[in-house]
């Protein structure tokens, strides 16, 4: 997996909350949570953000409520990678389960700075910093999550009976 | 190298004999749970993963409780998508406005959940369970899906804090005010991707209805799940509640800890959570005068009976100060029945509150309570994360139903004490 994108970064603690709030969990559409996506924090991202850019937080990003429609809305928003420093945990499951790309790596969230480009090579655990000329190594997934991940998500996993 | 509750639980739903932290297991679950938000989502999965039929029927639930009764027409909408699943899959636990509650106060309620069980369900709250010495942690919806499809979900076995309870908390001191405690020293990701486990000499002066408040935070603190050692008080519990047979899991002696953290519970304090992380605690002694325009009792955290008696008790007699608007839920139909029963909902209509039927409502900001522009709010909730109860620059003061009810009387965030 390989992906070359401009940066979009927020802070630490980022919640589910703020990524997609309460007052929109009426539809699972994608399009529609897409349309309200960081709202509260953040006004300008729907108008800015671009096909492939690559959202970077801080510590414990997707904190909070279990909701999917969290990874859903970032992912339908064309963010093609998040980075943070640490993930909450149902945030890093759900966007597991629902195939939208994330790695974690302290170093990574801390020096790539909003802006940047950077071109992830997942398959490789390697962030390239085109801005910057910068590389960061990052921890491949275990088989176990990759199988999901090449699978299409857990749906898929499901489907063709790689996980029964 | 032994193994904690936590891990003793998932080996014996892995079939496993051992596990260790870090492990990728399979596990065996005896229960999938979701909501009118989150099944809606896992609906639609289960059927792109093409199954025609719930693993187990009887083992599937679905609580309308976030948007309902229906705040508006597309909430509407998606009670009717669950309604229709349950109804052609036949599942058993469907709860409809009239027989729902706030899932994590029904469920127990019901006795759907015992000790050494294995739970999912697709609402962070989830982890509420472990008070009963259950294995339950929050997922998502295609989880959820995977479920219902397989009876299955796959895990990372997870390490452990213990904390280690002695002494008994003060008067008008409750597990909220201990779960919020430790949350503000250890973090909102103090615990992350672990399990807490709460044990010690202290847990027999912690009602059940302590014991599930603190366990529906652990989340708050990052962890995959809280979970209390099963006493006399639990198996009372689950004898009341349920017809299943408990099934007793204990930490071995030589069970790993990263950390253990001993609490005296009579030095606990009461503890108001400020916005916009409930990691930001401060004790009622150390703030100054904080004026609010609304309360909130209730919630799947503080919405049981026994955090209605102890707000009545307080409110009893008393007016809600002019210009707060207190809104009293009450978990469950059976709680709701109870506090009537009892006196409690007279108490909180004479001193002016509003009392609702059960529902999520305010808490996630969905309906029955949202603030406006700059209000502020104390509320037994969970979570006072930014604009999680309205407007963006509304602020909500995490706190027990004790300080809630004095704070109403008040108008001002206040310890009960400054009310009796």
């Amino acid at each position: 997996m390989k992906f070359t994108g401009k940066v979009i970064k927020y802070g630490d603690n980022i919640d589910t909350d703020v990524i997609i709030p309460a007052r929109y969990l009426n539809t699972s559409d994608h399009k529609e949570l897409a349309s309200h996506c960081m709202e509260d924090i953040d006004t300008t991202f729907v108008s800015r953000v671009q096909k492939g850019d690559i959202m970077v937080g801080g510590w414990n990003f997707g904190c909070g409520s279990s909701r999917e429609h969290a990874p859903i809305a970032i992912k339908a928003s064309g963010i093609s990678l998040v980075i943070a420093k640490s993930f909450a945990r149902i945030f890093y499951r759900n966007a597991i389960n629902i195939g939208l790309a994330i790695v974690e790596s302290e170093k990574a969230a801390e020096a790539i700075q909003e802006g940047n480009t950077i071109t992830a090579d997942l398959d490789n655990g390697i962030l390239h910093n085109e801005t910057t000329g910068e590389d960061y190594q990052v921890e491949p997934f275990p088989a176990f999550i990759q199988t999901i991940i090449e699978n299409g998500g857990l749906v898929e996993s499901i489907k063709n009976g790689s996980i029964q | 190298m032994g193994m904690t509750m936590t891990q003793k639980i998932l080996a014996a739903h892995a079939g496993l004999d051992k596990v260790e932290a870090g492990q990728l297991i399979l596990v065996n679950l005896d229960l999938v749970l979701g909501n009118d938000i989150t099944s809606p989502v896992a609906i639609k999965a289960f059927k792109n993963m093409g199954k025609e039929t719930v693993f187990d029927k009887e083992k599937v639930t679905m609580v309308m409780d976030h948007f309902a009764p229906n705040k508006d027409i597309k909430a509407a909408q998606q009670c009717m998508m669950c309604r229709d699943f349950c109804g052609d899959q036949s599942i058993t636990n469907f709860y409809d406005v009239g027989q729902m509650g706030i899932e994590h106060a029904l469920l127990p309620e019901k006795g759907l959940v015992v000790s050494g069980d294995a739970v999912i369900g697709a609402d962070s709250h989830t982890c509420t369970y472990g008070a009963l010495g259950a294995f339950s942690t929050g997922v998502g919806s295609t989880d959820m899906a995977c479920g219902m499809a397989i009876g299955k979900a796959w895990f990372k076995v997870p390490s452990a804090i213990k904390f280690d309870l002695k002494g008994k908390l003060n008067k008008y001191v409750s597990g909220k005010d201990v779960i919020l405690h430790i949350i503000g020293m250890i973090g909102v990701d103090g615990a992350l991707y672990k399990s807490m486990e709460f044990v010690g000499e202290g847990l027999s002066s912690l009602s059940m209805a302590d014991r599930l408040c603190m366990a529906n935070m652990a989340i708050e603190a990052g962890a995959k799940n809280g979970i209390f050692a099963v006493d006399d008080i639990t198996k009372a519990y689950v004898k009341e509640h349920s017809d299943r047979e408990p099934v007793v899991y204990q930490a071995d002696a030589d069970a790993v800890y990263e950390k253990t953290y001993v609490i005296d519970l009579s030095e606990i304090k009461h503890t108001v959570s400020f916005p916009h992380l409930p990691e930001n605690t401060h004790t009622t002694d150390e703030i100054g005068e904080i004026k609010i325009q609304q309360v909130v009792i209730g919630s799947c955290t503080n919405g049981r009976l026994e955090d209605l008696k102890a707000a009545a008790e307080i409110m009893q007699g008393k007016k809600v100060a002019k210009g707060v608007r207190c809104i009293v839920i009450p978990a469950t139909q059976k709680i709701y029945l109870e506090a009537m029963e009892a006196g409690y909902l007279k108490t909180f209509i004479e001193c002016g509150a509003v009392v609702s039927t059960p529902t999520c409502g305010p808490c996630l900001g969905g309906h029955m309570g949202i603030l406006a522009e700059g209000e502020r709010a104390v509320a037994t909730t969970n979570r006072n994360f930014l604009g999680r109860m309205g407007h963006v620059t509304s602020e909500i003061y995490l706190a027990s139903p004790e300080v809630a009810a004095a704070s109403a009387v008040t108008g001002k965030i206040s310890a009960p004490e400054e009310v009796l």
